[in-house]
């Protein structure tokens, strides 16, 4: 009995505890799937950019114009050999220290020594000079600066770093310091009082890590989160229709494709990939699977990516019977099982695919249900992601479904040249290159006039559309969630920057 | 009672050589290139790997003999040092630190719950074989152990976070956190502990002990209390070791379900990263808790029938 009356009373009081402490302090709580596994900023980078902890030199605003962030303006030489970025005089590190040309050289050259996108540029020195951090290069390369709004090039203080080089704790000079951080779920941030854009309008945040679609779905309709990431297209419906939630939805930079091995019998014919594009069946996916049938990739990128839809091209559709006529022209033959075969081959295919993103392996049953139709023999294996690269290195690969990023700089210039590269590449061409593209690739690299760019990036574009080198099959869109309580919030499709500096509670 | 603590020594010394071997061993004959996996886990789906996969083998030495390195693994653990994680470059210790606290927090919040929730139903149950107490029981129990962890979350999340409003669905830090996953756990322990008791307090209730008690014109609680709990809890307590099982199998759905940071979400991810030292710690750390629970449970059952401190 008196075990029973302890049991009640210390309910009563922790619940009066917790009363009183929700009471005091008001968080913002986002909520999103990414977890933060490792605080490297090649590894978790993305986290801290995009929570506003730590800052690169140069950012892009939602369009993909780039704008000053730690740096306050930036210029080529006449050669274009040499880079000047000017760190603006007021910025300071959350561990009092101000930003120095010195830090950031640092921060840059480690990102260049290690595995991010700043690798694939020709880097010859990165030097600090007065307030000028100055990057020489070993050829023209127009898009430096778009390269450094990549994550991985986050400058951080000279603390951070352990003796050997390490990343022991993020210091950055964004809005928002690292309060705690409890890996790889948890991250709580507080004002960090002396940033240089001014302070934020809410000064905590909260953010924790939900890797199940539904889970995060719940945690925006019960209320306790404010904004949540990346919801499922099965939540979004019902998620509208909640008075309390405002749903914003952003078309993002990332195209799910079908990548082919261009060197193997079934693909090496340009015929063939267009039949196996015929046989999709586009709209069918992106209705049924992806609930917004606007998402049907008729070309490489969306209309919202300006510069790179071309909308007079002739677009990729469903069309059975050229898809088995460019297939019999290829010398393929239905056999008694309907299957096709050439010369006593079948056409009996794997495709790989992987599911840190949900929706691949549905989307990988639909198409081996519409190749079928067309007389492919099609199985699909879910793995884990590196088994395409994997494969892709051995030559054994046939077929992927895959999910690719195309702003991994603000411009898919960077992705196409990964991808398109003489010897193709993990997530782009397989067995196959074309010296036209490369040409157009690194004219585009060189120059960042939009004049001199539109009929490149355009030739760029119908050359990919017309050789297929991987088969769009749809386009994303990135879904988030906020609740009333709160206003200002923007949908950034670069994923860049969410801008909780700018979110206020509404009432 | 030494001679109990040596045995149980010497039995984690055992536990802690088989589990890190297999652990080793299952690893290696998983198909796959362990450094890309690596570079996966670390840089995530959207990087170009193969280039930093052949980073990740240099550093990590994956390129040396698997000999070599399972003997630098077996010299460090005699050193009690489990390695660094190799996807976040974090010492194992502090990981499991984190993680094993909290599913050790979740698991004694489930455990207890249920101890409050299946005895009581099973002492009901087991007074009254057959009455409405006992059939209704019944029913919940099967119902509840039928229901996978994860139908169980899901519908929890649903009545308590979002009809109700009463608790967050996810996430962790407070009391309110931890209400939901470890009911979730504790209605599937629960479940099997009230029947267990049922029948332990059914076989009790039959003894002529217990009937001579009720004739010598002891109150109903009195006789309960008396000659019923202690004799009930043998078979009740022994139990429990086997419901340890239950939480390890669980405890890794909730967590990944509910977003809560412990040690079975940290074992899914190690295991899909092929991070070697971490599932060998957490391996380990499991494997130790399983001799810890048995040793217990053996304690706790000598205490109650001192027939087996004699035997």
């Amino acid at each position: 009995m008196r075990f029973a009356r302890f049991l009640v009373v210390a309910a009563v009081a922790i619940c009066l505890s917790t009363v009183t402490n929700s009471a005091e302090e008001r968080l913002l709580k986002v909520v999103g799937p990414w977890e933060i596994g490792g605080i490297d900023p090649a590894q978790s980078g993305y986290i801290f950019s995009r929570l506003q902890v730590a800052e690169t030199l140069v950012s892009a605003d939602p369009t993909g114009k780039l704008i000053p962030a730690l740096a306050e303006q930036w210029s080529a030489s006449e050669d274009g050999l040499a880079w000047r970025f000017t760190i603006r005089a007021d910025a300071t590190f959350h561990d009092g220290t101000p930003v120095t040309a010195e830090a950031a050289a640092a921060s840059l050259r480690r990102a260049q020594a290690g595995v991010g996108v700043l690798t694939q540029v020709p880097i010859s020195e990165i030097a600090a000079e007065g307030r000028d951090v100055v990057v020489r290069l070993e050829k023209p390369f127009a898009a430096l600066p778009a390269y450094l709004v990549n994550f991985g090039n986050i400058i951080l203080a000279p603390a951070s770093y352990d003796a050997s080089g390490k990343v022991t704790k993020i210091i950055g000079s964004g809005p928002y310091k690292v309060k705690s951080l409890t890996p790889p779920l948890k991250l709580e941030l507080e004002n960090s009082g002396n940033w240089w854009g001014g302070a934020p309008e809410i000064s905590e945040v909260s953010y924790l890590a939900v890797g199940q679609g539904e889970t995060r779905a719940l945690m925006a309709e019960s209320g306790e989160a404010d904004l949540v990431f990346s919801m499922l297209p099965v939540s979004v419906e019902r998620l509208k229709r909640n008075p309390k939630l405002d749903v914003k939805i952003a078309t993002i930079p990332r195209t799910r494709i079908l990548k082919v091995n261009a060197a193997s019998p079934f693909f090496d014919d340009v015929e063939e990939r267009r039949a196996i594009s015929y046989a999709i069946d586009r709209a069918g996916i992106a209705k049924a699977i992806l609930r917004n049938p606007d998402l049907d990739a008729t070309q490489l990128f969306p209309p919202a990516l300006a510069g790179w839809h071309v909308s007079d091209l002739p677009p990729l559709e469903r069309n059975l019977d050229a898809a088995r006529r460019l297939l019999a022209e290829a010398g393929w033959e239905p056999g008694s099982d309907g299957i096709l075969g050439q010369d006593g081959e079948r056409f009996s295919v794997t495709l790989l695919t992987y599911s840190n993103w949900p929706e691949l392996p549905p989307i990988a049953t639909a198409l081996q249900a519409q190749l079928r139709e067309v007389g492919i023999d099609v199985e699909v294996s879910v793995g884990n992601s590196s088994e395409i690269p994997s494969r892709h290195r051995d030559g054994t690969l046939e077929m992927a479904l895959i999910s690719r990023l195309y702003s991994i700089v603000p411009d898919p210039t960077g992705t196409l040249l990964q991808d398109y590269g003489p010897e193709g590449s993990e997530w782009g061409a397989m067995g196959w290159s074309s010296d036209e593209l490369l040409v157009l690739v690194d004219k585009l690299v060189a120059t960042s006039d939009s004049q001199e760019r539109a009929p490149l990036q355009r030739r760029a574009i119908e050359l990919l559309q017309e050789e297929l080198p991987s088969i769009p099959i749809t386009w994303s869109e990135l879904a988030i969630v906020a609740n009333q309580r709160i206003a200002g919030v923007q949908v950034d499709p670069l994923e860049v920057n969410y801008g909780l500096a700018s979110i206020r509670w509404a009432d | 009672m030494r001679r109990f603590l040596l045995a149980r020594l010497v039995q984690a010394g055992v536990v802690a050589v088989v589990v890190g071997t297999l652990c080793f061993v299952l690893m290696r004959v998983l198909p796959g290139d362990a450094a890309m996996r690596i570079a996966a886990g670390r840089y995530g789906p959207d990087a170009m790997i193969a280039g930093a996969a052949e980073k990740v083998r240099q550093e990590l030495g994956l390129d040396q003999p698997w000999p070599v390195q399972f003997l630098e693994w077996l010299a460090n653990l005699v050193r009690f040092d489990l390695g660094h994680s190799l996807v976040t470059g974090a010492p194992v210790i502090e990981e499991l630190k984190v993680q094993l606290g909290a599913s050790l927090w979740l698991a004694a919040a489930a455990l207890l719950l249920s101890l409050l929730i299946g005895p009581a139903i099973g002492i009901v149950s087991g007074l009254r074989p057959n009455g409405w107490a006992d059939r209704l029981g019944l029913a919940g129990s099967v119902t509840l152990r039928a229901l996978p962890p994860f139908m169980l979350g899901l519908i929890l999340m649903l009545v308590f976070a979002i009809w109700l409003g009463w608790l967050p669905p996810a996430g962790f830090g407070s009391w309110r956190e931890l209400a939901l996953p470890s009911l979730t756990l504790a209605l599937g322990l629960a479940a099997v502990s009230s029947r267990v008791t049922r029948e332990a307090i059914a076989t009790v209730a039959k003894a002529p002990y217990f009937a001579f008690a009720r004739h010598k014109g002891l109150p109903e609680a009195a006789v309960v209390r008396r000659h019923g709990l202690r004799n009930a809890a043998i078979p009740v307590v022994s139990y429990l070791g086997l419901q340890a099982i239950y939480l390890v199998e669980g405890v890794v759905v909730v967590e990944s379900i509910l977003a809560y940071p412990g040690i079975g979400h940290a074992l899914v991810h190690a295991i899909v990263e092929r991070d070697i030292p971490m599932v060998q710690g957490t391996a380990l750390a499991m494997g130790l808790i399983f001799v810890a629970v048995t040793a217990g449970v053996d304690a706790a059952s000598a205490w109650l029938d001192p027939r087996l401190r004699r035997a």
